[in-house]
């Protein structure tokens, strides 16, 4: 039982990684595929007037230069949701393999296809394009504004969709007399995953249907996206999912498949790929949404929170990819983290001339995180009241249930988390002690708290299948459609089916990491923090249909009753006695090889999962603001989470420590800019996109609050994006409690600091001495 | 896959300069963590390169025997931050290119491509002007020795005369610039690794005999103008002085005099004034207290 579930067992594919065996699509390539690089517009709104590609087609080894002007008119969507039934909830189809509307900074219009790749550069910087420009504009807020540049002709004043809900009476409960009032714009900027593995992938025709090999977190999606960007049925094609260097959300999204797939039609069918470089992966890929929020809180003076009115303006960019989603679950996390009895939130996503806004790890909470966790802590202030105590007093309450998603908060996990946290920083003294300070550098003390839910029910279709057979060696190969991206899933399933099956060890299963969507049971891939909850669903399902066969057979073979059998350590043991009588290695051999009744073992299921599960926690930080050099160093960071039974629990802590990297980037560091007269990206590298290094870090240290889920057959619940979401509020709060200044927008980087530190009096200008 | 038309590569000195005569539009390459990034971005597309990289000669650092630290033009920076002789006479500038990107950088960059590329920005350029550098430059007429300051001539433009066949063969410190110094460098960034510096300051004092008494104080920046710079205001100010708050202060503020940093989408010119002067009475104080002086 020690290699099973809630054990600390090595990865699955470490040894491999660590060698570097594992396969990516790049070492899949075939050796004779035509290189495509694209052209990416360099104007922010324009509509392409001509391409001159006469020096491109002239250069040695360009093969092709493919325009705007042959692309397929047929629009489709790209967002990695499962396809709705329903036509009024489908994604926004608005986007071509190539645009001659050009809509923002980086869009692509045209493809040099080469026989190598210095010659598709060379071919790029040949192109000759004549642009008819057209007013752009950056800010979602003024692309709402009557007049503003009309970016898809559909959508008046670029609002892709907006949203509202409301509880009780606002304006009655705000007459109430005596309440404080707390008002606040808090801004969140754009950022990008920085995934290690840039998205890339490669297509070739096959028996007259196209493949396509792609970094991509959604295979069985990104089939149906290529089939209808292509207009073709959709057996036609078929997706091969190899290891991938992480996505965190970027790569639940059809990037370049679509048009790599087209490329490779017009080719006739000869391999061609397309490789993103870190650049392209910045700004024509996609990006975090940069979120608006306007939050007026009334509380009474006791620091009950009594009425709330919330806004949020969302830049979507230029297309609409996963769109109003997630500024829709960012807004549905207000009247849930903390209940207000009389609450109105008004949401809103607007199309500007920036990159495109997708799924970024979090999913609408790191933004909602900040501005909630900045409101809260802006109302302790005006309240006189310690930044823990109005959270606990406002907090969800153990009992609470959500009426839309039936999420029940089975236990009081917010409160909990806090006391944790609480207790492994010192957050009571160090508050009493940093107090004290007074001089250049000053230390400060903040926390944040974050709501997050599991999977996409009911919004979306929430389904896993999984496919076990048993070897003859009595090991299981188990294949499913949830997708190891790097955060170790394929590990969790082999303990998940080893406990379930009843074999010895985790080692004794073979997770098909690969999904080949001709072979793999169809699944949704991983995102929305789904994947150990919901193939936990399939994986019990599958496992006991597995196990009643091994069980029906044995019983068959030994004469033994079928009620009195089990699986015990990969042994079938008689239970009333507990002695094995054979091992699982035999049986699947006597069963292959029976010459009367011949058996292969194996199981199939899918299992549509209609819950979802709260997973909430928190951050505590610790800073020290070195005023006259405009600097936050970061001290300490603990992060606590309640993600219900750990199935691996030093997995489980690495997961943690990704998403509070990602966090003190975003606190601290990390922004994409663009430059106001032309719109162009002024930092899609890593150099000057401040991504956090581990010298920017301190230890990271983490908790869990093991609260088991009743939902789940493992008891656990969502656990990928929720470290990312509180972390930057936690740090703003710190640098509030350091120096008294409420900086309402990310990253405080020192450029942001020293504008703020100058606003409020604790840096004066350099005169000349 | 780089875009390139041919390479040559070096074996000596001779070899480089003759490659350099022969073909008068190749780049030079050493380490290539500049001139790769830049073929990588289409600047320097189609280019010819004259590789030095194998050229041993130029590597490692040296006491000559008038007590000149000499400084091989190929050596890479984690060897300078390493070398005894480094550590001994000049630690700073082996503290001041230990700050230069990431480890993997740090040992393939060399400190002739650093202050060949010829920005601003270069980790090791203002703790050499602090240290009144002289550039050694190997031609077909022989050696020419140049002040590090005369051999910046504008951004990313340095005194090397490739119709002479050039190259950068050495850095040299001058016993008199090293002698009884002690300096200290903060590189400003946004991070604090794989940085860029929004500002460098590199400050060296010698005390009198009796520490009481700032002898000499030498204060160069990068990034506080198009290329480094010394400040003579500050330093003259400094000179004959006891270290004390005030003299910090003043010495400080003194920079703005001299320095002139630019606005830019990375820093704004009041921000980089504003670390400027900070990071002047930082390091002064901290060269001061290494120089074992106590501040009044």
């Amino acid at each position: 039982m020690d290699h099973k579930v809630g054990i600390s067992v090595t990865c699955v594919d470490a040894y491999d990684k660590a060698a570097g065996r594992t396969k990516y699509y790049e070492d899949l390539v075939p050796p004779d595929a035509l290189y495509a690089r694209i052209y990416h517009a360099e104007r922010a709104h324009a509509y392409v007037k001509s391409i001159d590609t006469a020096a491109a087609e002239a250069i040695p080894g360009v093969v092709r230069v493919l325009t705007c002007f042959e692309a397929p008119q047929q629009p489709f969507a790209t967002a990695g949701h499962p396809w709705s039934l329903d036509p009024g909830h489908r994604d926004v189809a608005d986007r071509l393999v190539l645009n001659q509307h050009v809509r923002y900074w980086g869009d692509d219009i045209a493809v040099v296809i080469a026989e190598n790749e210095v010659a598709a550069q060379q071919g790029l910087r040949a192109l000759k394009v004549e642009y008819e420009d057209l007013p752009f504009v950056l800010d979602a807020q003024k692309a709402m504004e009557p007049g503003a540049p009309q970016i898809h002709d559909w959508c008046k004043n670029n609002i892709i969709d907006q949203s509202s809900s409301s509880d009780g009476d606002y304006d009655a409960a705000i007459k109430e007399p005596g309440l404080v009032k707390v008002e606040g714009w808090y801004e969140t900027p754009m950022v990008q995953h920085c995934h290690i593995e840039n998205h890339g992938c490669f297509a070739y025709a096959e028996g007259g249907r196209v493949t396509v090999v792609t970094s991509t977190q959604i295979p069985h999606i990104i089939r149906r996206i290529v089939a209808q960007a292509l207009g073709r049925p959709w057996g036609d094609i078929r997706i091969v999912k190899p290891y991938i260097g992480g996505g965190f959300g970027n790569k639940q999204d059809a990037l370049y498949e679509p048009l790599c797939a087209w490329v490779c039609e017009k080719m006739g069918g000869r391999p061609v790929r397309i490789d993103c470089t870190r650049e392209e992966t910045f700004i024509t890929n996609r990006v975090r949404h940069a979120i608006r929020i306007h939050i007026i809180s009334w509380l009474r003076p006791d620091g009950t929170l009594t009425a709330r009115k919330v806004e949020l303006f969302s830049n979507q960019g230029a297309y609409a990819s996963h769109g109003h989603s997630v500024t829709a679950k960012a807004m549905g996390s207000f009247p849930q983290h903390y209940p207000c009895p009389n609450l109105v939130c008004n949401s809103y996503t607007v199309y500007t001339n920036r990159p495109v806004g997708g799924a970024m790890r979090g999913y609408g909470m790191p933004q909602a995180s900040f501005a909630d966790e900045c409101n809260m802590d802006d109302c302790a202030k005006a309240l006189g009241m310690s930044p823990l105590a109005i959270r606990v007093k406002n907090i969800m309450p153990k009992g609470f249930v959500d009426g839309f998603s039936g999420n029940v908060n089975y236990d009081d996990t917010y409160r909990e988390c806090m006391k944790k946290g609480a207790e492994m920083i010192g957050y009571e003294e160090k508050l009493k002690e940093f107090a004290l300070d007074s001089g250049p550098v000053r230390r400060g003390i903040g926390l944040a708290t974050f709501w997050y839910n599991t999977g996409v029910y009911p919004i979306s279709l929430e389904t896993s299948s999984n496919r076990m057979l048993l070897n003859l060696d009595g090991t299981v190969t188990m294949q499913c459609g949830e997708t190891e991206i790097g955060q170790g899933a394929d590990t969790a399933y082999a303990q998940m089916t080893a406990e379930v099956v009843g074999l010895k060890s985790y080692k004794d299963v073979h997770v098909v990491s690969c999904q080949d969507t001709d072979i793999t049971p169809t699944g949704l891939g991983a995102y929305a923090s789904r994947q150990t909850y919901m193939a936990g669903f399939s994986i019990k399902k599958t496992g006991g249909l597995l196990r009643e066969k091994i069980i029906k057979s044995a019983a068959m073979r030994s004469g033994q009753a079928e009620s009195n059998l089990d699986i015990v350590d990969g042994e079938i043991v008689r239970k009333i006695d507990g002695k094995a009588i054979m091992s699982l290695a035999e049986l699947a051999v006597q069963a292959q090889y029976d010459k009367v009744h011949s058996e292969h073992i194996t199981a199939e299921s899918t299992f549509t999962i209609r819950n979802n599960a709260f997973s909430f926690g928190c951050t505590f930080a610790e800073v020290e603001v070195d005023i006259p050099m405009s600097k936050v160093t970061l001290k300490r960071i603990v992060n606590v989470h309640d993600c219900g039974r750990l199935i691996n629990p030093a997995l489980a802590e690495a997961q943690v420590h990704g998403g509070m990297s990602m966090a003190i980037g975003y606190g601290l560091s990390e922004q994409l800019l663009f430059d106001e007269k032309t719109g162009k990206p002024l930092n899609n590298n890593l150099l000057d996109y401040k991504l956090s290094t581990f010298m920017d870090h301190p230890r990271l240290e983490t908790a869990f609050i093991e609260n088991p889920e009743p939902t789940s057959p493992f008891g656990t619940k969502a656990l990928g994006e929720p470290p990312a979401c509180s972390g930057a509020p936690a740090i703003r709060n710190a640098v509030l409690n350091a120096t008294g200044v409420a900086i309402n927008a990310i990253p405080i980087d020192p450029k942001r600091l020293f504008a703020e530190l100058s606003k409020a009096g604790l840096i004066h200008d350099e005169k000349e001495g | 896959m780089y875009d390139m038309k041919a390479l040559y590569e070096a074996a000596s000195v001779e070899e480089a300069i003759a490659l350099r005569l022969a073909h008068p539009e190749a780049q030079i390459i050493a380490g290539g963590s500049d001139v790769l990034v830049q073929m990588r971005e289409g600047r320097r597309a189609g280019a010819e390169l004259i590789s030095i990289y194998s050229i041993d000669a130029l590597r490692g650092v040296t006491l000559e025997e008038d007590g000149t630290l000499r400084v091989g033009s190929l050596t890479s920076f984690s060897h300078i931050t390493r070398d005894p002789l480094i550590q001994k006479y000049c630690p700073t500038l082996g503290y001041a290119v230990d700050q230069v990107g990431s480890p993997q950088i740090r040992n393939i960059g060399t400190i002739g491509g650093n202050t060949c590329n010829g920005v601003t920005s270069a980790d090791s350029a203002s703790t050499l002007f602090a240290f009144e550098a002289i550039i050694e430059l190997t031609g077909k007429n022989g050696v020419r020795r140049v002040p590090i300051h005369e051999f910046y001539i504008k951004a990313g433009t340095v005194d090397i005369r490739a119709g002479e066949g050039e190259i950068q063969t050495g850095i040299l410190i001058p016993r008199e610039s090293y002698e009884r110094t002690f300096g200290h460098y903060i590189k400003y960034g946004m991070r604090n690794a794989m940085e860029i510096a929004t500002l460098g300051c590199s400050v060296n004092v010698r005390l009198s005999e009796d520490r009481q008494t700032i002898e000499r104080c030498r204060i160069a920046y990068g990034v506080a103008g198009p290329v480094p710079m010394r400040c003579p205001t500050a330093e003259a100010l400094a000179a004959g002085q006891k270290p004390t708050e005030a003299l910090f202060e003043a010495f400080s503020k003194a920079v703005l005099k001299d320095i002139n940093p630019r606005d830019s989408w990375r820093a704004s010119k009041a921000f980089r004034r504003h670390i400027a002067v900070e990071m002047a009475r930082r390091c002064l104080a901290e060269s001061v207290k290494r120089a074992g002086g106590e501040t009044a």
